[in-house]
């Protein structure tokens, strides 16, 4: 009895070791795919999409203005319901009208190749090798394998690092709120985590939002940049506590602040009540005290 | 023997260290100097700058012809922001020297706004010529203020590192030269400033009573405490703090937060009316689960029960794990843009984890019934030919001056970019052309 079960333990352990040799009949997840979403879904929509002709940029995993447009020529094409959303049935067509060769598109983006993918042509005289990768590409080539390794990594969003690769290893963009850049955004967490580190979540948020209120305010310079760089404005970016690694919360909290939210009441300075070095930041009209500091006009 | 050794080792170690030390000084004092000389470029650029502000506004007071207006107005726009970008490069940010920049900032939005106005049909009124004499007084006392404070900086060699310092420790005696000149300039625009009100787009605040609740009763704390807990979707028995704003805010709110093991949540509520301006909660996600048309759908159901009416999405975003969605109203066939909200969404398990309403109650208001003057026929030859239009819709958006200004919206293509153009539905003008923007290249 005892030996059986073992030997089912092994066996179930051998299977679940196997690589995938079977070919995938490949096929849309069940979620009704919209404008602005991002991963393998997108990448499979937008390369079925580009084999039938209808969509003629970058396969990169995010749902843009490009490929909705291309999406509903498919569906004014095929007769069906004009609304740019990757429904069942819209689905069922596109996977009946066309291939997807998931094996080379997957290939392909982790190489960093340039590439497309239409049908009716040779799918190897579609790529273009690109010059060899910096060293962090193509580190992770197994999904499934990644999420039992690194469920901890699979957390982290690190924009620079090797972590994104291995989270993401077939997206090769990402959605950006309008106006900035990824280059913004990680400066703003630096300067985030320099100036919060030991603050709540929401104080981060605060720390954030004061910054975006600064470019928005008539007297501070217009750049995010610009605002952090300002001569004595961020005790951190003097003390050089800036180019520590910002964590991931900060990241989040950046992103939150650049969507809109803003929990200092609009506020456009902030100090710390213990250590503050300057009289006059206490005659500012104070909106609110959010741990360690108080926020206001 | 010994004791030589050790003495000629023991002086060698002294001479090396000298040596050293000498280094690292000159290297430090050579870094120093080039801060010091970044500072002062700024500085006399500012003042440089302002001069010829001065002159300029001069010469469009006596100015005469409309052709020649504008131009120069654009100049003076120009110079504005150039004495702004210098500002912000001196190390006074903690000095009062808002007021200074307040009127840099007053001068650019009046340049800026004449200048794009087509002045032969529509000239300087009467109460602008006044702004303009008054902004051309300030700018003259501004500008001799600051050349005083040069000629001292340049008599006395000063330096701005040393305004650094005496910021730093403000304990001490203020008697830098520096800072006490930067005082008397801020002095002389505060008077200024007091007898002519700038107007509203200078300042972000101004506009509490913009907001739609502002005359509705105040609730109390008990029951911001209940509606804080209804919220968060948590018991009676769970703790949350509550704390009200203080004098400086626009208006009067509640602050709430609550701690569990998983989980911090945080939300503001109106003191009148007791109405949801931004929550967020702070947890970890993991794995999505369900896609981003099922959390949309789940946002909006989520507003619909908490009784924003009329809310449809303009605007989804996926960012790695969870949805953000832009709403607006939609009010019959027209959407209207101030009145937004932000949800935000975990894709794990499609919990609302954002509210971000502010915008939303600062521009709600009840709207006249407006129909559009011009056909959309109409409308659309006034869009760039070039242009292939997909979809149109009617809508209400705040044009470059910050009015609200009711519009066609024309959403086309142009080679393998998206644009969204909104022309006037009243007189057919062409209020803005925004290129829709929405990924980027992962780096």
């Amino acid at each position: 009895m005892r030996n059986k079960i073992l030997l089912m333990i092994c066996l179930l352990m051998i299977i679940s070791l196997t690589p995938d040799i079977t070919p995938k009949y490949y096929g849309f997840s069940d979620q009704v795919i919209q404008q602005g979403a991002t991963g393998e879904d997108v990448i499979e929509l937008q390369a079925r999409l580009q084999y039938l002709g209808f969509y003629n940029g970058k396969i990169d995993g995010v749902f843009g203005w490009g490929t909705y447009w291309a999406l509903r020529n498919f569906q004014y094409e095929f007769g069906l319901e004009i609304d740019g959303l990757g429904g069942q049935t819209t689905k069922q067509k596109l996977v009946a009208a066309s291939n997807y060769d998931k094996g080379f598109v997957h290939e392909q983006i982790e190489k960093g190749n340039k590439f497309t993918h239409y049908g009716g042509k040779d799918l190897n005289q579609q790529k273009k090798e690109s010059p060899p990768p910096t060293q962090d590409k193509d580190t992770q080539n197994n999904e499934t394998n990644n999420q039992q390794t690194a469920p901890e990594k699979k957390q982290s969003e690190e924009q620079n690092t090797e972590d994104k690769k291995n989270q993401d290893p077939n997206q090769t963009a990402v959605n950006m709120p309008e106006g900035f850049s990824q280059n913004d955004l990680t400066l703003m967490a630096n300067a985030v985590h320099g100036e919060a580190r030991g603050e709540s979540y929401e104080g981060k948020v605060a720390v954030a939002a004061v910054i975006l209120n600064r470019v928005e305010s008539a007297t501070f310079p217009n750049t995010v940049s610009g605002v952090i760089f300002e001569p004595r404005a961020f005790t951190a970016v003097a003390d050089g506590q800036i180019w520590l690694t910002p964590d991931e919360s900060a990241k989040r909290a950046v992103l939150d602040a650049v969507n809109g939210w803003d929990p200092t009441g609009e506020a456009i300075y902030y100090f710390n009540p213990n250590t503050a070095t300057s009289g006059w930041i206490w005659s500012r009209p104070q909106i609110k005290q959010i741990g360690k500091h108080v926020f206001c006009m | 023997m010994f004791r030589w050794i050790s003495i000629i080792l023991l002086s060698v170690g002294i001479l090396a260290v000298a040596f050293w030390g000498y280094e690292e000084h000159q290297e430090k004092n050579a870094i120093l100097i080039q801060a010091e000389n970044n500072y002062q470029r700024s500085f006399h650029g500012l003042t440089y700058h302002v001069d010829l502000l001065h002159d300029k506004i001069g010469a469009t007071l006596a100015m005469n012809s409309q052709q020649q207006l504008s131009p120069q107005l654009a100049e003076i726009w120009r110079l504005t922001s150039e004495a702004m970008n210098e500002v912000g490069q001196l190390p006074l940010a903690l000095l009062p020297f808002n007021k200074t920049e307040e009127f840099l900032a007053d001068m650019g939005d009046f340049s800026y706004q004449t200048a794009i106005r087509d002045l032969d049909s529509e000239p300087l009124s009467e109460k602008e010529t006044k702004k303009l004499e008054k902004l051309y007084q300030s700018a003259g006392e501004i500008e001799s203020e600051l050349r005083k404070v040069q000629h001292l900086v340049l008599k006395d060699n000063l330096r701005w590192m040393d305004v650094q310092l005496a910021i730093a420790n403000e304990d001490e005696q203020m008697d830098n030269t520096i800072i006490d000149g930067f005082k008397t300039v801020e002095k002389t625009v505060e008077s200024f400033s007091e007898g002519s009100p700038h107007n509203s787009l200078t300042s972000i605040s101004n506009n509490e009573d913009r907001y739609s609740f502002h005359n509705e009763p105040i609730i109390k704390k008990e029951e911001a405490e209940a509606i804080s807990r209804n919220h968060f979707d948590i018991n009676d028995s769970d703790e949350i703090t509550l704390v009200t704003s203080g004098k400086g805010a626009q208006f009067p709110f509640y602050s709430a937060s609550y701690h569990d093991e998983e989980k911090e949540g945080y939300l503001d509520i109106s003191a009148n009316g007791g109405h949801l301006l931004t929550l967020m909660i702070n947890r970890e996600i993991k794995e999505p689960k369900i896609g981003l048309n099922e959390a949309m759908n789940k946002a909006s159901k989520y507003l619909e029960n908490k009784k924003f009416p009329n809310m449809s999405v303009m605007e989804s975003n996926q960012y790695d794990r969870i949805g953000v969605f832009h709403f607006v109203t939609q009010e019959d066939d027209k959407y209207i843009y101030p009145e937004a909200i932000q949800v935000k969404v975990a894709l794990d398990n499609g919990e609302i984890i954002g509210v971000s309403a502010k915008d939303y109650y600062q521009n709600k208001k009840s709207r006249k019934e407006i129909k559009p003057a011009i056909s959309l026929e109409e409308a659309q030859k006034k869009v760039n030919k070039n242009l292939d239009i997909k979809t149109n819709h009617l809508a209400i958006i705040d044009n470059q001056l910050g009015e609200e200004v009711f519009v066609y919206g024309f959403i086309g293509t142009l080679g393998d970019d998206t644009y969204k153009i909104f022309i006037n539905a009243e007189n057919g003008q062409e209020e803005n052309v925004v290129k829709l923007k929405q990924s980027e290249t992962k780096y």
